[in-house]
């Protein structure tokens, strides 16, 4: 039994079907990286496994458990954090509002003034900006605050959907570093990457993505090598 | 010189009033990005209730406010979770459904007509009101005091429900949902839980305007729509969703109705009101104090 198990989905976005059979694992501590083109179906596949889409059919086991068709809100309390594609920060609310509303589920609430000050010492910049408005903030910073709230929610397994999108490649290494830090505390992490080397870099395993199947599967340091991705991923 | 100040203050205080009847308007909005236009019936089943449990219990209708606002929180609680609900549900990737403005005006019906048919078409004023046109003398001013308890009550609920947004878990957890729904979940909030509250804590904001109205004003019931046209016009020149935004938008329009009429012929206050609102709408469509949604 895997800590996270997709099995055969298929996800629709109305009438249009975008993930075809897809299954994955994650095992506990892991860093998987999935990769892929545009509209590959990256950010699909993490918003099913988030509970935000529902899978037409197949199934996902957390734990053992089915979640494939609980509310957003019952998988966030059992752990599963989905850190979305483009940030989504709460604009009009202060960095600090921000971070201690990532802990309001049950299991991070009773604990948030500590996590706080933890997410303070992995990123000090957002001390400083606590009480700014999140929509005041540059892009790396506000990426700073995406990865503050979903440890706020203390994940058991943490996905980020392109951390580094749009980030200037020094802020984009700081970003990666801070993932990797996450990863050595232990957190499972699944990231999805348009930016393979480093991705791939920091992995354990990797699957690749291609028109919503997945179309090859490994441990990261196998990928990194296979003629496909050096071509169509690495550019080289 | 004395008669345009006595004006301004009455203005003010009965501009907070409606302020205050149009805080559910802009809290609902701002949460659920729909109109309510049933707001105006929630006030006048709020000004019912108000003069109902003041006068069977006998108990001053301030006092009343114990009874009124659990009241009004639990029928526009349920009201959201059975009639509304499923609709958003259904329309799940809609960002302003439609429908759920249909269906706010069915409530609109519904609640005008079971009130006609319960209470008949009278109009009733409190019995045995402490208040009624009682008047404070202040330096050859008179001012009503029913509307400076208005005034009061406007402001302390405008203060608690800033506060309850701004300072707690659950107030949060509805901003974080008015800003980004999809977000919002993802933090582990259940949306249509903020709903319904956000529509519970709009409907007690409206039992509250209620209180604040029945010792100086008749309920029927069709009370409701001398309110709510100034509503909607009061949410939009403060700002759809925002909470100041309201209570200033109300006090301009008291304004307007108390201070115009000594310069002009009273008719013309109302074309004043619609045309500041056209303006606003052209000149800043996001409301003289909006900041978007500012709480
Ligand atoms: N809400 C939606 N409604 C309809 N189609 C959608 C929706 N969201 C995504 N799609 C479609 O689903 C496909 C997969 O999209 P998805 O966002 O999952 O791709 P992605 O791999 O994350 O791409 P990117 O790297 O550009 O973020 C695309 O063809 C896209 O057009
Ligand atoms: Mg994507």
């Amino acid at each position: 039994m895997s800590f996270l198990e997709v099995n055969h989905i298929d996800v629709f976005h109305g009438d249009v079907q975008v993930i075809f059979d897809l299954s994955l694992h994650v095992e506990e501590g892991e860093v998987v990286s999935i990769i892929g083109g545009n509209g590959a179906g990256k950010s699909t596949l993490l918003k099913t496994i988030s509970g935000l889409l529902e899978p037409a059919a197949g199934e996902i086991l957390f734990q053992g458990s089915p979640i494939h068709s609980q509310p957003p809100e019952t998988i966030v309390e059992r752990g599963i954090i989905h850190i979305p594609e483009g940030r989504r920060l709460f604009t009009l609310m202060t960095v600090k509002d921000n971070l201690i509303i990532g802990a309001y589920n049950r299991r991070a609430d009773g604990l948030k003034e500590a996590t706080l000050e933890q997410v303070y010492t992995l990123f000090p910049r957002l001390r400083e900006r606590q009480s700014q408005l999140a929509m005041t903030l540059s892009g790396g910073e506000q990426q700073m605050v995406a990865i503050g709230r979903g440890l706020m929610a203390l994940p058991k397994i943490l996905m980020l959907d392109e951390p580094s999108l749009g980030l200037a490649p020094l802020l984009t290494k700081n970003i990666f570093e801070a993932v990797r830090a996450i990863a050595d505390q232990g957190t499972t992490v699944v990231l999805v990457e348009q930016d393979v080397k480093h991705s791939l870099g920091m992995s354990d395993r990797g699957y690749v993505l291609e028109h919503g199947r997945t179309v090859m599967e490994g441990p990261a340091a196998e990928l990194m090598n296979d003629p496909h991705i050096k071509t169509a991923y690495l550019g080289l | 010189m004395i008669y345009l100040l006595e004006d301004t203050i009455n203005g003010i205080l009965m501009g907070s009033i409606y302020g205050l009847t149009a805080l559910g308007l802009t809290i609902i909005f701002g949460v659920l990005k729909v109109i309510n236009f049933a707001h105006g019936s929630l006030l006048m089943v709020g000004m019912y209730v108000a003069f109902w449990a003041a006068t069977l219990s006998g108990m001053n209708p301030y006092v009343a406010l114990i009874v009124v606002v659990p009241i009004m929180y639990a029928f526009g609680y349920l009201l959201q979770n059975t009639l509304i609900k499923p609709i958003f549900k259904a329309e799940k990737q809609v960002r302003e459904p439609i429908t759920v403005i249909i269906v706010t005006t069915g409530v609109w019906y519904i609640l005008d007509n079971l009130c006609l048919l319960i209470f008949g078409p009278q109009y009733r004023a409190l019995q045995n009101n402490p208040l009624r046109g009682k008047m404070l003398e202040i330096g050859g001013m008179m001012l009503s005091v029913p509307k400076l308890w208005g005034f009061v009550a406007a402001m302390i609920t405008a203060g608690a429900v800033y506060w309850f947004f701004q300072k707690t878990r659950m107030g949060r957890a509805i901003r974080a949902t008015s800003l980004d729904r999809e977000a919002a979940s993802l933090m582990g909030i259940n949306q249509y839980k903020v709903y319904n509250m956000a529509f519970g804590i709009g409907t007690a904001t409206a039992g509250i305007a209620g209180v604040a109205l029945i010792p100086f004003f008749n309920v029927y019931p069709s009370v409701g729509v001398l309110f709510d046209m100034k509503g909607y016009i009061i949410v939009v020149l403060g700002g759809l969703g925002s909470i100041w935004g309201a209570m200033l938008g109300g006090i301009i329009i008291g304004l307007i109705e108390s201070v115009c009429p000594q310069f002009m012929t009273a008719t013309w206050t109302e074309a004043i009101v619609y045309a500041l609102f056209l303006a606003v709408l052209f000149i800043k469509p996001s409301g003289l104090f909006g900041v978007k949604y500012d709480w």
